[in-house]
């Protein structure tokens, strides 16, 4: 607009360099080497990402088959596919953002708009998210089987007089303990996009005599579902690669069957990774599956961002009135 | 410096009295049916932003079907005094307030007060126009689907009554499904008035609805403005001080958080009683 506007004389003459030449050669060369700096930091992480996807993808483009995405590992995993795990990573992931996203959009709801922010239980609660999300994943798979599978399955067990069903490692507890890890993440992106939302239009709604839950669940909840959705996205991420907390509550080495309840244990692709990598008889036989496996977690999370990505899109698209 | 321009109010009563205690025999409801009656009074209330003393000791009526500028510097607490009609005061953490406000007879801060049934009879139109991102006709169906009317063929003769009154209508009827921000400054606007009529309010509440907008929206919002006049009691806290003189019939003027003068407009422009008053609106201050 501006370019068309404007007598085209070309580009303006810096008005410090005709003043002050040497000062300004100064100051340009600073420019010019911290621009260069940073560009080259910029390039390394292109090249460090590109040379690890191609390294993957190079090797492992040939092993991914019809036959490796939909077939059962044989002959202690030297051969075979991987099926198994990619259906437990898939139901894993899903069964996580469904315990997730409710407890955490909760939580992020109440200390946003119900909590009293001066009161030292909401202040206990804000510790606690912050803290939580510096604990290590592995502390996390701990917990999991100290709480989830040994106190709260055996209690489950003992309730309705069953044998071990509940209180051993499962799906359940395996994905409980995924949402717990990804729950800060879950509240500090919610919470941000519930404060986004100006506050002219939380006024506007309650002006009109709507309820404070009519506002939350018309006007907030609406228009900050593009950042939930981030929330969820990075969630989804994180919870398809992280070993560590599925490691004692759920993930098994080998299973010659497909997890039909929550109680059963599942394969999944990041232990796969971890088990084909360390475990395997004959390393030299599995790699192939190994560079498989890799390309096949990367590419599936991959999959599930984009579709994230996909519906965050749209959904800014009509927030903005485009839609 | 700002001592000296305040009034000596000796009517500054301890904090521990009487919180929210209404003067009920001053506001009868009988008088909500009359047709000069009182639609909105402030008796002796104050507000507190903590320990700042934000409002200080307004009394005031304002007749039924009337408008009512509110002018004063910024600062003076223009809108912190329009917010207490409806209670958006609340929102804030760490206000106070003392004595009473009464909008139709009842009283606002009554313990048998519903704050979402007040705001629904006490509308409000904000500085900035502010509609939802939903379409035309979602951001006027708002209050009523609030309500819980959910039913497209009872809300359409509403939606467009309130866009006729809003004198939007021709502007928007071949659009009422596009999203609302597509729509101009002033449009958004009035789309925001037509929003608060939809749901029947008694009394609007402006806070600087102009201000954000070009003098041609500006001038369009103003005759909307003296149309709406008599059907509804209007309150609109302006800077401009010709925008008070055009359209209102009273005007407060508020500084430093006291009502120094409260009049019919045509007195407080032409031979205003106090001092500060002239000062203000001839420009010497402010």
């Amino acid at each position: 607009m501006t370019a068309t506007s404007l007598p085209t004389t070309g580009p303006a003459p810096d008005p410090l360099s005709e003043r002050v030449p040497g000062r300004a050669r100064r100051v340009d060369l600073s420019g010019t080497s911290f621009t260069a700096l940073s560009g080259f930091a910029a390039l390394l992480i292109v090249l460090m990402v590109a040379v690890i996807l191609g390294e993957i993808v190079w090797n492992g483009w040939s092993t991914v088959t019809w036959e490796f995405l939909a077939g059962l590992p044989r002959e202690g995993m030297t051969k075979g596919g991987i099926f198994p795990a990619i259906y437990g990573t898939v139901l894993l992931v899903v069964l996580m953002v469904v315990a997730l996203i409710p407890f955490g959009v909760g939580a992020a709801i109440w200390l946003h708009l119900y909590a009293r922010q001066d009161s030292w239980f909401t202040k206990a609660v804000r510790f606690a998210v912050h803290n939580l999300a510096g604990v290590p994943s592995i502390v996390f798979g701990l917990f999991g089987l100290g709480f989830f599978i040994q106190f709260v399955g055996r209690e489950i067990d003992r309730a309705l007089g069953l044998d071990v069903v509940w209180g051993q490692p499962a799906l359940v507890w395996a994905a409980l303990t995924l949402a717990l890890l990804n729950l800060p993440v879950v509240i500090v992106t919610t919470e941000e996009s519930l404060r986004t939302v100006a506050r002219d239009q939380r006024e506007a709604s309650l002006a009109l005599g709507a309820t404070r839950w009519q506002t939350v669940r018309h006007v907030l909840l609406p228009q900050a579902l593009p950042g939930i959705l981030t929330g969820a996205i990075l969630a989804v991420a994180r919870g398809a690669g992280e070993v560590a907390p599925i490691l004692f509550t759920g993930a098994a080495y080998f299973l010659p069957f497909l997890p039909k309840s929550p109680t059963d244990q599942f394969m999944e692709l990041g232990y796969h990774v971890f088990v084909l990598a360390t475990q395997s008889p004959d390393v030299d036989a599995t790699r192939p599956l190994l560079y498989g496996t890799v390309l096949v977690l990367l590419l599936l999370t991959f999959l599930l961002n984009l579709t994230a990505i996909l519906i965050r899109a749209r959904l800014r698209a009509r927030l903005l009135g485009r839609g | 410096m700002a001592d000296a321009t305040l009034h000596t109010s000796d009517a500054r009563p301890a904090l521990v009295s009487r919180p929210h205690v209404p003067e009920r025999e001053a506001a009868p409801a009988t008088h909500a049916e009359q047709p000069a009656a009182t639609r909105l009074a402030a008796r002796e209330y104050h507000l507190y932003y903590g320990t700042h003393h934000a409002l200080k000791n307004i009394s005031l009526e304002i007749p039924s079907g009337s408008v009512t500028a509110i002018i004063g510097p910024s600062g003076c607490g223009k809108s912190t005094l329009l917010r207490s009609f409806n209670r958006m005061n609340d929102l804030i953490p760490g206000v106070r307030v003392m004595g009473g406000l009464v909008v139709s007879g009842q009283d606002v801060f009554g313990a048998a007060t519903d704050v979402v049934e007040l705001r629904r009879r006490v509308g409000m139109v904000f500085q900035r126009p502010n509609p939802f991102p939903k379409s035309v006709f979602e951001n006027v169906a708002f209050g009523l689907r609030m309500l819980g009317v959910n039913d497209r063929a009872a809300l359409a003769p509403r939606v467009e009554q309130s866009l006729r009154r809003a004198a939007l209508w021709d502007e928007v009827r071949d659009r009422l499904d596009n999203s609302a921000l597509q729509l101009s400054g002033g449009q958004q606007q009035r789309l925001c008035i037509a929003r608060c009529l939809a749901v029947e309010p008694e009394v609007i509440l402006m806070d600087e609805p102009a201000s954000a907008l070009d003098p041609t929206a500006t001038g369009r919002i103003e005759e909307l403005i003296l149309d709406l006049k008599g059907r509804y009691t209007i309150v609109v806290v302006t800077h401009n001080m010709q925008q008070a003189a055009r359209i209102s019939d009273r005007t407060a003027f508020l500084l430093q958080g006291e009502l120094v003068e409260y009049d019919d407009t045509r007195r407080v422009f032409t031979s205003p009683r106090e001092k500060l008053t002239e000062d203000y609106i001839t420009g010497r201050f402010g």
